[in-house]
């Protein structure tokens, strides 16, 4: 069986998935350990007159109570980004609340017990005493005048931000024939990753070392954050182990507050201490995602060519700073507001706003969702206003190949790309032609069916340390990779990806198989321990294979110089004569070949070596920082029925054409699209992230009340992929994890608005706004 | 959870008088409800009385022109059961409908009906069909058995045994779920027999009510065309982050005339 890059291999990690024998991080029992429980706050904006655990620590089984004032010298949680390097308003998070609560969920007190039940009882008995103060929920009200600030601040705005050129935009609109309008909430979601954070921390006095257990997708920046920020230990005295880790969709790339705690509790009551959410703690203290509100404008001639576009987007940042939150909605959003197509002028200004509302970061796609959902939108609903067929006027304003490299005026520059191709045959998949005739009979049967497009374009592969610098991260953007050939030619390879779902154990040991020519079998992924993995950034953004993958590729190029110098000298031929294939080393024209097998073991056994030029044993590193983005794009079509009497609209049809680049398992890009969808069909039409608006209480804070999709929601989707390899990277790949999830929202309310003759209805469509956005278009 | 005493009953005689005998007892049937509310420490009862072991409260079976099922039986013993489908479909279609497999294998008819829960649909099938409700000392008419939202006529300690449903002519149950709990947002169970003609609603109101008005235009013509043209208030029907007032009553009309027109 093929097993090399290209071939659909079963995942090496399902066996140990699929039979229960994963070890998450609630699997893991530290000897002797205790566990945590947080009393978190139950109003959204408080002062906090007194906190009295005095009854709790009487409880039984408690083991100890920390409150605010006990971590008062311990530092905050640090932010890992200011757009442009600032100026932003950056307030204090501390880890448990210094005097006031922000949001429903703050940490205000730490009950540690024998037992999690104990702690549960215990924290039952802390006395908080409140000092309730108006909150702010929505970002329109934390904006009004006079409104009552979360922060020692004037006001409640973190940053104000802008891309591209406002003059050349205003000048684009001055002579356009055409503007089309929308205005537009982008809805707060809840990740939902399935299993639920958790954390150990343990101090060993021994070494006088911590070791943080955490469901981290990088914890490598956790013990970064953590170690160098907060609490102040080196990084030689500080292990962190994200062991498997269940689905993080971006709400497992921050450093949270319970980590920091659990660490320092840990050696305080001399115990590991351990610490699970329950999926109602979940709700109200991951981070959520999106949360933006936007006005697009976007000018163009009365034949559809687009001028300019203008975007002015408020988002919302929670109550503190997460990690990654205002990197979000600036440099990952309007950097990607130019879309497939040449609009030359693109002007684009985001206010980052506080509310007493959970902290807001990174969410699969992490603000090309929102860039993508809003311009192909307004696209869609320019065609339709200059009576210009949706694929036509895509076409029209593609980049055409030839202008690769692409700059945008926007920072970024496209590498490569061919969009008309993949429009093409992502129509000839959805039978567009044959569209008019379902809708036909689907209004024989009482339904309004409707179809809706969403071409993308992403930057993944995250990111060129220099422009990550430039823009305002705290972090470099490469990643690390070790190969370490075993004597008898096995291999594991150590990376700094980390893997939560995507299946990283298979398709790397693909790229060693095929690049060394040794069984797939043969091959071992390491990943999510600091102990043993190089310094490496994590799994974000879709950046595993393009910037991890590529770094195990630089590696792998090592493994084989090395190699064939050890060949050259048993086949006593000189090293520029060697070829490497299918694992053998040959003298290039001859029958004289060696195995790579034999080669490992001469570099640990080096009786026959050449030990004075060359060091013994087969093992290298290499860390790769990426020359640029990857520009991975595609078109999604979707076909919807709405039922008139009630609103609900069904997904009837689900085409899709994605450039991902070189493909190395299609399986599992089949798998990451599929989810992708399903996740942006979530947003589209099922989840709903909501707070009241005057209490700031969490209204969904339970699956039974925030819809997640089933595979009932969804259809039978139809796949393909097309391949413009990415030309700066060694593996050609480009990345797929978040396509679905950006291009699926947009495609779905094209079909809904289409389906039901309304210019725009807000997500998540449920059937209730579709009903009355039918109500009012019949009214009018 | 808090702590509390677990006992097994081993005969509708023994849950009662432990529940009797306890300070504050709650019966647990499927546990589908009562577990959860135990784990967020919504309720902290004294004694959990486990009904589990009771075969004499399990089971369907055909009697005088009914179909008797007991309080322990499951929704997906009564969905999969031929004599109710031989019988009422309606009723096997609606106990089809709830939740999903795993709630369907645990939650029971009694559980379901002594819970009140305003969303779930056993209610508009008890009302909507006219069923008599059975307890360990009583027979309890349908249009007596909900109070309230979550409030019933059982008194404290009193135990559903079974719920008799008299055989309809016709009957059909329509339900537009909750896309997240797969709850009512409103569920209208109609029939036509022995009984009456019944229309009634569940997930729309504070408790499942009946709709007269309905009512009394399918007496004289049971056709979709004569429920199509009435709405009930939306003035006191439930509001929440699912669904307004004004589009409850609006799914009460579609539901119903949708059912009459399944109903045949
Ligand atoms: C995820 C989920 C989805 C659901 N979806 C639906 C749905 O779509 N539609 C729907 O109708 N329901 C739904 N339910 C409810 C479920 O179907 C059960 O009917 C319900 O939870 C109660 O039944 P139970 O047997 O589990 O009762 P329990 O939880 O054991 O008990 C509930 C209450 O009834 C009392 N009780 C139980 N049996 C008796 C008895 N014989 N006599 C007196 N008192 C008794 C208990 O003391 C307790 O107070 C859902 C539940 C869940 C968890």
């Amino acid at each position: 069986m093929d097993t090399g890059i290209g071939a659909a291999v079963t995942r090496k990690e399902d066996f140990r998935f699929l039979t229960g024998q994963g070890s998450y991080t609630d699997d893991i029992s530290r000897p002797n350990q205790v566990h945590a429980v947080f009393v978190r706050s139950v109003m959204a904006h408080a002062n906090l007159r007194s906190v009295d655990a005095g009854a709790a620590r009487a409880m039984p089984g408690v083991v100890a109570v920390f409150t605010g004032d006990d971590l008062e010298g311990v530092g905050g949680v640090p932010c890992g980004f200011a757009p442009d390097g600032g100026p932003m308003n950056e307030p204090p998070r501390p880890v448990l609340a210094q005097g006031k609560v922000r949001f429903v969920g703050d940490m205000i007190a730490m009950v540690i017990a024998e037992t999690p039940e104990q702690a549960r009882d215990a924290a039952e008995a802390v006395y908080v005493d409140y000092d309730e103060l108006p909150a702010v929920v929505s970002m329109e009200a934390a904006m009004a005048d006079g409104a009552p600030t979360l922060h020692d601040l004037d006001d409640n705005s973190c940053f104000s931000w802008g891309i591209g050129d406002a003059e050349a935009t205003d000048a684009a609109f001055a002579e356009a024939e055409h503007v089309t309008t929308l205005e537009l909430v982008n809805n707060r979601k809840c990740p939902n990753a399935i299993e639920p954070r958790a954390a150990i921390g343990e101090f060993d006095t021994a070494h006088d070392s911590y070791t943080l257990y955490t469901t981290s997708q990088n914890p490598h920046v956790i013990r970064l954050l953590m170690g160098a920020f907060v609490l102040g230990i080196p990084e030689h005295k500080l292990r962190v182990v994200s062991p498997d880790v269940g689905g993080g969709f971006g709400s497992k790339i921050p450093h949270y507050p319970e980590e920091i705690a659990v660490t320092w509790a840990g050696k305080q009551v001399g115990r590991p201490v351990k610490w699970t959410a329950e999926r109602a703690e979940s709700f109200l203290s991951d981070t959520h995602g999106r949360d933006h509100i936007t006005r697009v404008d976007l000018a163009s001639t009365s034949d559809g060519k687009f001028l300019g576009l203008r975007v002015h987007t408020q988002a919302n940042m929670g109550a503190y700073l997460s990690t990654f939150g205002p990197l979000i909605p600036t440099y990952l959003y309007g950097t990607l507001l130019a879309g497939l197509y040449t609009t030359p002028a693109i002007r684009c200004t985001v206010d980052g706003v506080f509310t007493n509302t959970a902290p807001v970061d990174a969410e699969r796609g992490a603000g090309r969702p929102e860039a993508t959902f809003l311009l192909e939108r307004v696209v869609e609903m320019a065609g339709r206003e200059l009576g210009i067929d949706p694929v036509e006027i895509r076409r029209r304003n593609f980049i055409p190949p030839d202008a690769f490299p692409y700059q945008t005026p926007v920072i970024v520059q496209y590498d490569s790309g061919n969009y008309g191709p993949v429009l093409d045959r992502a129509s000839d998949l959805a039978d567009y032609a044959g569209f008019a005739q379902r809708r036909e009979e689907a209004a024989g049967r009482g339904r309004l069916r409707g179809i809706g497009f969403a071409a993308y374009v992403e930057a993944c592969g995250m990111a060129p340390s220099q422009i990550a610098g430039i823009i305002g991260a705290r972090a470099g953007l490469y990643e690390a990779a070790q190969v370490r050939v075993h004597p008898t030619g096995s291999v594991t390879v150590y990376t700094g990806s980390h893997s939560h779902g995507q299946g990283h154990e298979t398709t790397f040991a693909q790229i060693v198989a095929d690049r060394l020519g040794v069984p797939f079998e043969n091959v071992d992924v390491v990943h999510g321990d600091t102990d043993q993995i190089p310094f490496g950034m994590g799994t974000y953004g879709s950046r595993s294979l393009a910037v991890g993958g590529s770094a195990i590729s630089k590696a792998l190029d090592k493994i084989v110089a090395k190699g064939k110098k050890i060949a050259a000298h048993a086949l006593e031929a000189g090293e520029s004569d060697i070829d490497f294939t299918s694992g053998e080393f040959r003298v290039r024209g001859t029958d004289k070949s060696v195995g790579f097998g034999d080669v490992a073991l001469s570099a640990y056994v080096p009786h026959n070596y050449p030990l004075e030029e060359l060091e013994p044993g087969l093992d290298e590193g290499a860390f790769y920082d990426p020359a640029n983005f990857t520009f991975p794009a595609g078109c999604h079509i979707c076909e919807v029925e709405v039922d008139p009497e009630t609103g609900q609209a069904q997904i009837v049809n689900w085409n899709a054409v994605d450039d991902f680049g070189k493909v190395v398992n299609p399986m599992i890009v089949d798998g990451q699209v599929h989810g992708g969808i399903a996740h942006g069909v979530g947003q589209a039409l099922l989840e709903n992230c909501a707070y009241d608006q005057e209490s700031g209480q969490l209204l969904s804070g339970s699956l039974t009340d925030y819809c997640i999709p089933r595979a009932d929601d969804l259809p039978s989707f139809c796949i393909e992929t097309t391949e413009t390899p990415c030309p700066h990277n060694p593996l050609g790949v480009k990345g797929c994890g978040e396509a679905g999830a950006i291009a699926a929202p947009a495609a779905l309310i094209n079909a809904i608005t289409d389906a039901i003759g309304v210019a725009h209805v807000d997500m998540p469509a449920t059937p209730e706004k579709v009903w009355a956005a039918l109500q009012s278009a019949q009214g009018e | 959870m808090y702590e509390f005493n677990y006992r097994r009953a081993n005969s509708v005689f023994d849950a009662v008088e432990s529940s009797a005998r306890a300070e504050d007892a709650s019966y647990l049937a499927g546990g589908m409800t009562l577990i959860p509310v135990l784990k967020f420490r919504l309720a902290g009862p004294s004694d959990v009385i486990d009904l589990a072991g009771l075969s004499e409260l399990k089971g369907i079976r055909s009697e005088d022109g009914a179909v008797v099922i007991g309080a322990m039986t499951t929704h997906s013993e009564v969905a999969g059961s031929a004599e109710v489908r031989q019988a009422i479909p309606a009723l096997g279609d609606l106990a089809e409908s709830i939740g999903d497999p795993q709630v369907r294998n645990r939650g029971t008819i009694g559980g379901s009906i002594a819970n009140a829960d305003p969303a779930a649909d056993y209610p508009a099938a008890v009302v909507g069909l006219g069923a008599t409700v059975h307890t360990n000392s009583r027979a309890i008419g349908a249009d007596d058995f909900f109070t309230g939202m979550f409030e019933t006529a059982l008194e404290p300690g009193e135990l559903v045994t079974s719920v008799s449903f008299p055989v309809p002519d016709r009957a059909a149950y329509m339900k537009f779920p909750n896309p997240a709990s797969r709850y009512a947002i409103v569920g209208v169970m109609v029939s036509q027999g022995n009984g009456g003609t019944r229309v009634a609603v569940t997930g729309a109101g504070g408790s499942v009510f009946r709709v007269p008005e309905m009512e009394q235009a399918l007496v004289s013509n049971f056709s979709p065309e004569a429920v199509a043209g009435i709405s009930v208030s939306a003035d006191g029907l439930n509001e929440d982050i699912h669904a307004s007032a004004e589009y409850r009553a609006h799914l009460v009309t579609v539901m119903a005339r949708r059912a009459v027109a399944a109903a045949g």
